[in-house]
């Protein structure tokens, strides 16, 4: 298959450009009669005496990406038979990869953070679907105009596939720059060196500089097992605190110390004042502090590092980032505090899951401007204060809870743009009993649960059968006359 | 050899394996994999032993068998149709007792049954494509090794451990072990050859007490291991009534 040229017909493709030509394939450009989308071929050559890693890497990534859906992966059109005619096309993603973007690092943190959420938003949707990327790297990630598009699965590990790679190799595989701990050690099947990575990305965004340079021999990949990076404010103190305390806690050495999953990262990011600084945040080269004790805990540990590892089950599916929408409008009402009980049950049945208390604030009059108005800014302030008192029985750690006070006509709208847009994974709120006005106007409860894109729990305070047997014989009554 | 059906191709086979005169166990994944829309049925030995209902399950087997389905000899089997056993005591007693609940026509279908049988780079067999006779496990990556070498089929289709498995080779290189997830359905890749190890229908011992059978696509080469929960205390209060020992009743609420 080396000898291809623009017009050749493979199984209906016809190769229009040659893209890319290296030792281990060609990439084209084709079209297809019945897709009307840009193709893009990879055409492995599997010769006899070819590297065996060559052809396991073609395996892996036309069994996952065949099985990937969304935004955030190309899309997966057709692939030929391995033993005859081997080809995987998919859709060409317009765009720049981030590595063309690298050349013009450092950014200022609003575009680091810009990049982060992209990438992260795609991270999680990888990780939704089990799969880990294990190459993820500025060269793997197209910046599309519908969002970061992560590409070239040739490493990845499905959770409820065989891991063709697992046993081929004894050299880590991955990219030496962005590769986690865990996978210099051998583990493929931790997400969080996923995260690890685009903490290395992160930190390349931010400095300018690679937090392990391009190592080249095993022994230099490592390094990290024992060093921690420089951290990034030690490169610039443009770089803030909070960006600093974000990008450390993705490279931690211990995967149980990172963060739980890409949602949460991209929570982060998305509330820089929500960030509860550590002694990350203050680290500095010359003044390591925490860091020692730790590496050598880890180091002592390694060994048995894989046994430990939570599955992606746990780490995944669970509820990482809980919502809970409580109407503090008459104050910490018997219904709020059944939403509490039950978000507290919710939270005991997911190790690591954070909470984010979310309150409305109706805005009476439209275009009021809360933060020089004092009526209105303490209006915020007193719901916040509300708020906090409502979701202190909890005892959360400050790292596991976070306050949102919104301003709104429509609640539930506003209740489903934040769960959407910081992708959270369980929202619990409150019913309040039917009412003649409630049903004239719509619940915001039933609203939420009719567009939400996650689990939902909605909690109505338990009655007894008589009271909802004379609803029902009254109900006529209730209806607004003259409406 | 190719399968009956005038050349068309097939697309779905259930495997079964390890029945061991569990009709509950049994009646589950059939009814499943009729389902499923199963055309073509393949039974990997070990029809009785252990369980309360030989007669029923070898009956069901031996009429399906007449429509076309696959069926090949497992060690229980050969041990009830041919008077000899060199197994443990608890087998060997449930070996006895089956012997006893079954006619002469049924130990000879039980008898005639082939050691193998390989149709269209499938190979079915119920311990390991080497010496099947010898009734050796693929528990591991060498046993399966081992079978891969005695054969040039594709994909092995076996049983006998109870404990489903997939073992994955790339040409001269040795094998891979992936424990398949209940129903999950996983790809045989065309570049390696492979031994699936079905689970046990009727005496699962992978601590999951939910029959397990197999489904193959052979358009797609994909396999799940399907399982599916059956009326366990019927079972196990056939097994203390008919004086069967109490342990073979007991390990199948636990799948063990």
């Amino acid at each position: 298959m080396r000898d291809l040229d623009v017009g050749r017909v493979i199984e209906g493709f016809t190769l229009t450009e040659r893209l890319r030509s290296g030792g281990m394939g060609s990439i084209w450009r084709a079209t297809h009669p019945d897709i009307t989308e840009p193709i893009l071929l990879k055409i492995p050559f599997l010769d006899p005496g070819q590297d065996v890693s060559t052809i396991v890497g073609f395996e892996v990534e036309e069994m996952i990406l065949k099985r990937l859906e969304g935004a955030h992966v190309p899309h997966f059109f057709a692939s030929g038979d391995f033993a005859d005619t081997p080809f995987i096309a998919m859709e060409y993603v317009a765009g720049n990869t981030l590595a063309a973007e690298m050349e013009r690092a450092p950014f200022s943190w609003q575009t680091v953070a810009i990049y982060g959420i992209q990438i992260g938003t795609a991270l999680a949707a990888l990780h939704r679907q089990k799969v880990i990327h294990l190459d993820l790297k500025p060269g793997n990630v197209i910046l599309a105009e519908r969002g970061a598009v992560l590409i070239d699965f040739g490493l990845a590990h499905h959770e409820e596939l065989p891991d063709l790679l697992a046993e081929e190799s004894a050299v880590p595989m991955g990219t030496p720059a962005y590769i986690s701990p865990e996978q210099v050690l051998g583990d493929r099947r931790n997400p969080a060196s996923d995260i690890f990575a685009l903490g290395c990305i992160l930190y390349e965004l931010a400095t300018g500089e690679r937090p392990f340079g391009e190592p080249t021999t095993k022994a230099g990949m490592q390094r990290r097992l024992y060093h921690a990076p420089v951290p990034p404010r030690s490169h610039s103190r443009d770089v803030p605190r909070w960006l600093q305390e974000i990008i450390l806690k993705c490279m931690e050495i211990d995967p149980g110390r990172r963060y739980a999953t890409a949602g949460q990262l991209v929570f982060d990011l998305r509330n820089p004042e929500q960030v509860v600084l550590t002694a990350r945040a203050d680290a500095d080269a010359h003044q390591p502090r925490g860091w020692r004790k730790l590496v050598r805990m880890f180091a002592g540990r390694r060994a048995n590092l894989a046994p430990i590892q939570p599955s992606m089950a746990t780490r995944q599916s669970g509820a990482a980032l809980v919502m809970a929408a409580v109407d503090l409008a008459s104050g910490s009402d018997p219904l709020a505090e059944e939403v509490r009980r039950h978000v507290a049950r919710v939270l005991d049945s997911e190790p690591g899951a954070r909470l984010a208390c979310f309150t409305v604030l109706k805005t009476k009059l439209t275009g009021m401007d809360d933060t020089t108005d004092p009526a209105g800014r303490s209006m915020y302030v007193n719901r916040l204060v509300a708020l906090k008192d409502w979701a202190a029985p909890l005892r959360l750690p400050d790292t596991r809870v976070s306050f949102h006070v919104v301003e709104a006509l429509d609640p539930a709208n506003a209740i489903l743009t934040y769960a959407a847009h910081n992708d959270v994974d369980h929202i619990v709120m409150g019913a309040r009993a039917s009412s003649a006005l409630r049903r004239h106007l719509g619940s915001v409860s039933a609203q939420v649960v009719a567009e939400a894109l996650c689990p939902i729990t909605v909690i109505r305070i338990k009655r007894h059968e008589e009271v909802a047997e004379a609803r029902r014989i009254y109900r006529p009554m209730l209806i607004p006359t003259g409406a | 050899m190719l399968a009956p059906g005038d050349g068309r191709p097939l697309l779905q086979i259930g495997l079964f394996a390890d029945i061991h005169g569990n009709a509950e166990a049994f009646d589950a994944c059939l009814a499943a994999a009729r389902e499923a829309g199963v055309e073509r049925l393949v039974f990997l030995g070990d029809i009785v032993g252990y369980g309360p209902d030989p007669a029923q399950a070898l009956d069901r087997v031996a009429e399906l068998a007449q429509g076309g389905a696959v069926v090949v000899q497992g060690n229980h089997d050969e041990a009830v149709a041919a008077d000899t056993c060199a197994m443990s005591s608890t087998a060997r007693r449930a070996i006895d007792w089956t012997r006893e609940q079954l006619g002469p026509a049924q130990r000879e279908f039980l008898r005639a049954l082939p050691l193998t049988h390989a149709e269209d780079g499938r190979l079915y067999v119920h311990a390991s494509a080497r010496e099947p006779a010898a009734w050796t496990y693929v528990h591991d990556r060498a046993d399966a090794d081992k079978s891969l070498a005695a054969t040039d089929a594709f994909v092995t289709f076996c049983g006998h451990t109870h404990v489903p498995a997939l073992f994955h080779a790339l040409t001269g290189r040795p094998a891979s072990h992936f424990h398949p997830q209940p129903g999950k359905t996983v790809p045989l890749s065309k570049l390696r050859r492979h031994v699936v190890v079905l689970g046990a229908v009727g005496q699962p011992r992978d601590r999951n007490p939910r029959a397990c059978w197999g489904l193959y696509d052979t358009a797609e080469r994909t396999i799940a291991m399907r399982r599916e929960p059956y009326d366990i205390e019927a079972t196990v209060r056939k097994i203390n009534a008919a004086g069967l020992p109490e342990w073979l009743g007991e390990r199948l609420f636990h799948g063990r």
